[in-house]
């Protein structure tokens, strides 16, 4: 969607132009909730649009740079482990915001942190972004604590014999994020070159970071 | 371990995990306008300056019944919950929200953009 | 000021008993066994943030871990594969070692 220079004047109920018209009651429903909002003078206009803006801009590239100063910085991983929110606000001017604590969790070449909330779909998304449909999904969040070996291989992720695997799953305002195993081949990378193997996927623990091999043949 | 001679415990609707469940779906597409309006509305109601907490979100949802929990959309969800608690709080009525959806169906209806 | 009653190493079982509304302690760990990893901190109680009630005095929250052995009869996989789960302290219970 192209962002015009205009885009930010917009009430929240002027329409994009490539949105078709409310078809669904439920479509109807987020139009007039949206109008009555603003007649109320409960938001702004343009808040909606703002918050939209703000929450395109949470990725999972951020989390790669996270990841990759974390490999190449191992000061700065050390107070990332101990107190992620205060690190984060003092290196990359990150603010994870006031809904949830976070806590970064290392996985190790014995030990494989994956992520999932059982009960609704509570995610790191002032990192990461919204959480892919997977992870909100009922076969994941049903499957992930009982069976976490075969959703990995579901994933193409197999673990080797020695490795344990901890599922976390985010219950109360912790919210988790994974730093994944740096993968070999990677001696002298700069942060840069090596936030390129991060996957948002890496992040939850469903994957492992890529393979340098996979990225000078251009693999996806 | 429980023991079985325990009364059975209940189990909420969203209270998914150890559930036998199929394989997961890992398709991925972009949110609709609709899904990324109402993720955004919800996340202005549930912060610093909003109308209710995240757990009464989760609440709100946890409390719909085991079909509409099983066959609504996630954003269906979060919409719906939107209502519930925007008229729970106080901060919108049932009468001028069915009022101002009789008012966009309308205007669907007459060709005017909404 | 109340202290908390779990230390990090202590062996616990979750209470075995149905929720009242807003629950944060998942079915698939009530009456299970497990170790506190940690204390996590002092949180507003949200099962009763979930009724716009302001959720005072706030618990006592632990992460706690569990053995997948300990959790499922039928565990694909190594025994000693954890869950780890954040709980209110209202959710726990002492055990005696003996009962592991």
């Amino acid at each position: 969607m192209s962002e015009g220079e205009h885009e930010h004047d917009h009430d929240a109920h002027t329409p994009r132009s490539d949105d078709p018209p409310p078809s669904t009651d439920w479509e109807v429903l987020e139009r007039a909730l949206g109008e009555l909002l603003v007649e109320e003078g409960v938001i702004e206009p343009g808040d909606v649009h703002r918050q939209m803006d703000w929450m395109d801009s949470r990725n999972a590239m951020l989390g790669a740079q996270i990841v990759a100063t974390a490999w190449t910085d191992p000061a700065f991983k050390v107070r990332l482990l101990a107190d992620a929110r205060a690190t984060l606000l003092e290196d990359m001017d990150l603010d994870i915001g006031t809904l949830a604590e976070l806590e970064v969790y290392e996985n190790t070449d014995t030990l494989h942190h994956v992520v999932v909330c059982t009960l609704c779909s509570c995610y790191p998304r002032n990192i990461l972004g919204i959480p892919p449909a997977w992870y909100k999904s009922r076969e994941y969040r049903s499957r992930v604590v009982h069976e976490p070996r075969a959703v990995l291989a579901e994933f193409g992720t197999e673990l080797g014999e020695p490795v344990r695997i901890r599922v976390l799953d985010s219950t109360a305002d912790l919210r988790y994020l994974i730093i994944p195993v740096r993968p070999t081949g990677t001696d002298g990378w700069s942060a840069a070159e090596l936030a390129r193997l991060v996957s948002r996927d890496s992040m939850i623990g469903t994957a492992l970071a890529r393979d340098p091999q996979d990225l000078k043949r251009n693999v996806a | 371990m429980a023991d079985p001679n325990e009364t059975e415990l209940t189990r909420g609707v969203h209270d998914l995990g150890g559930l036998p469940a199929g394989p997961i779906d890992l398709e991925e597409r972009p949110l609709t306008g609709f899904e990324r309006r109402v993720d955004a509305m919800m996340m202005l109601m549930i912060g610093p300056d909003g109308a209710f907490t995240a757990d009464a979100l989760r609440r709100a949802i946890e409390e719909y019944n085991h079909h509409d929990y099983t066959h609504l959309k996630y954003y269906e969800k979060w919409v719906r919950a939107l209502r519930v608690l925007l008229v729970e709080q106080g901060v919108l009525n049932e009468q001028q929200i069915d009022a101002k959806m009789a008012d966009i169906r309308r205007r669907i209806a007459e060709g005017i953009e909404v | 000021m109340i202290e908390p009653r779990f230390t990090a190493g202590q062996r616990i079982r979750i209470a075995y008993r149905d929720a009242s509304g807003h629950c944060r302690t998942p079915y698939y760990l009530r009456g299970k066994p497990g170790m506190i990893e940690s204390l996590i901190g002092r949180f507003h109680d949200p099962e009763q943030l979930a009724y716009h009630r302001p959720g005072l005095p706030k618990h006592y929250l632990y992460r706690v871990r569990f053995e997948q052995s300990a959790l499922w009869q039928d565990y694909g996989g190594p025994g000693d594969d954890q869950v780890s789960a954040d709980i209110f302290e209202q959710w726990l219970e002492e055990t005696d070692d003996a009962e592991q």
